[in-house]
């Protein structure tokens, strides 16, 4: 049976549709979630896609954290769930709690649209479970709020635990040690700014995020297990 | 009482703040020589109903803490003041 994963739509969001197009290339089937929904009833996985959730107000990921959707999420992952965030779905989960740091503006201040070489840095996350450590992945990067920030402390911590999972070979953005992605202490939520749905064919130039996307969909273990029970949310 | 209230919100000390630092060396080019520590922020400004000016500022205190700033890269300095 195949994993069925929800594709969560914030009011801005732009990249919900290449998301379910490249799950869907790799045999998953892909549900798109609106914000104003709390119900992940039936998901194996949920997807925060790129784009601007309300418009970037504020800051970016600051008001989508008011979603009814984001509780349900915070919930969901909670529960073990697998939840990936991509680009503003990573700028989402930081401004919700469910992931350490924040992003800020590009160090040059220019908004990057390129394909960059990343590196898989940990196995211990959804995202990268499996693939080895060290693996090369050409993938697109489009953001302005891209570099990676926490204090000296949280880096540390991520080090030791396996949790910064992707990083750049080049630092396009002024990221924090380069970082491109981490994940929860508990490796089931996963925030990177590169975007894997774009790399999924090699007519858009690569299909190395294929590698990631695959990693995810088999970290979905599906399962009734995951009902949508209440519990402790990480809101701050 | 009605009071007036302005946030300045503005990234930790110690983050680079590459506005300021583009800000700083353009200056020195139209002849102000003497500028250091630029920082760029931003300002939020409202009106808020409260009972006296110390539970006002709990208030904005909790709003920044929960959504004004965000305290992993921002730290936030309030001014109130009674509304004319």
């Amino acid at each position: 049976m195949s994993a069925t994963v929800g594709v969560v739509t914030f009011p801005g969001s732009n990249c919900e549709h290449d998301v379910a197009a490249a799950l869907e290339l790799l045999g998953a089937s892909a549900r798109l979630v609106w914000h104003a929904s709390d119900d992940l009833r039936g998901l194996d996985a949920v997807v925060l896609p790129g784009g601007f959730a309300h418009g970037d107000y504020l800051r970016p990921g600051a008001i989508a954290r008011f979603s009814p959707v984001t509780g349900a999420i915070a919930r969901f992952a909670a529960e073990g769930g697998p939840v990936l965030g991509i680009c503003n779905g990573f700028q989402v989960l930081t401004e919700a709690g469910l992931l350490p740091g924040a992003l800020r503006r590009n160090a040059g201040l220019r908004f990057i649209c390129d394909t960059v070489t990343c590196e898989v840095a940990s196995q211990a996350s959804v995202l990268t479970a499996g693939v080895p450590v060290g693996t090369r992945l050409r993938l697109p990067i489009n953001h302005y709020e891209g570099n990676y920030t926490c204090d000296a402390a949280t880096l540390a911590r991520l080090e030791a635990n396996g949790q910064v999972v992707l990083r750049y070979v080049k630092n396009p953005n002024g990221s924090t040690a380069s970082i491109a992605g981490v994940a929860n202490e508990a490796g089931n939520v996963v925030g990177c700014m590169p975007h894997p749905e774009r790399a999924s064919s090699a007519l858009l130039g690569s299909e190395d995020g294929l590698v990631l996307l695959g990693a995810f969909l088999g970290a979905c273990a599906p399962s009734p297990r995951r009902l949508g029970q209440p519990s402790a949310s990480a809101a701050r | 009482m009605n009071f007036e209230v302005a946030v300045e919100v503005r990234g930790l000390e110690g983050i680079a703040d590459p506005e300021g630092q583009t800000i700083e060396r353009a200056l020195p080019a139209l002849g102000f020589a003497g500028v250091r520590n630029v920082r760029v922020g931003k300002l939020v400004r409202f009106a808020l109903e409260a009972s006296d000016e110390e539970g006002a500022r709990r208030e904005v205190e909790e709003m920044c803490a929960r959504l004004l700033a965000n305290p992993v890269i921002e730290r936030a300095s309030i001014t109130i003041a009674p509304a004319p």
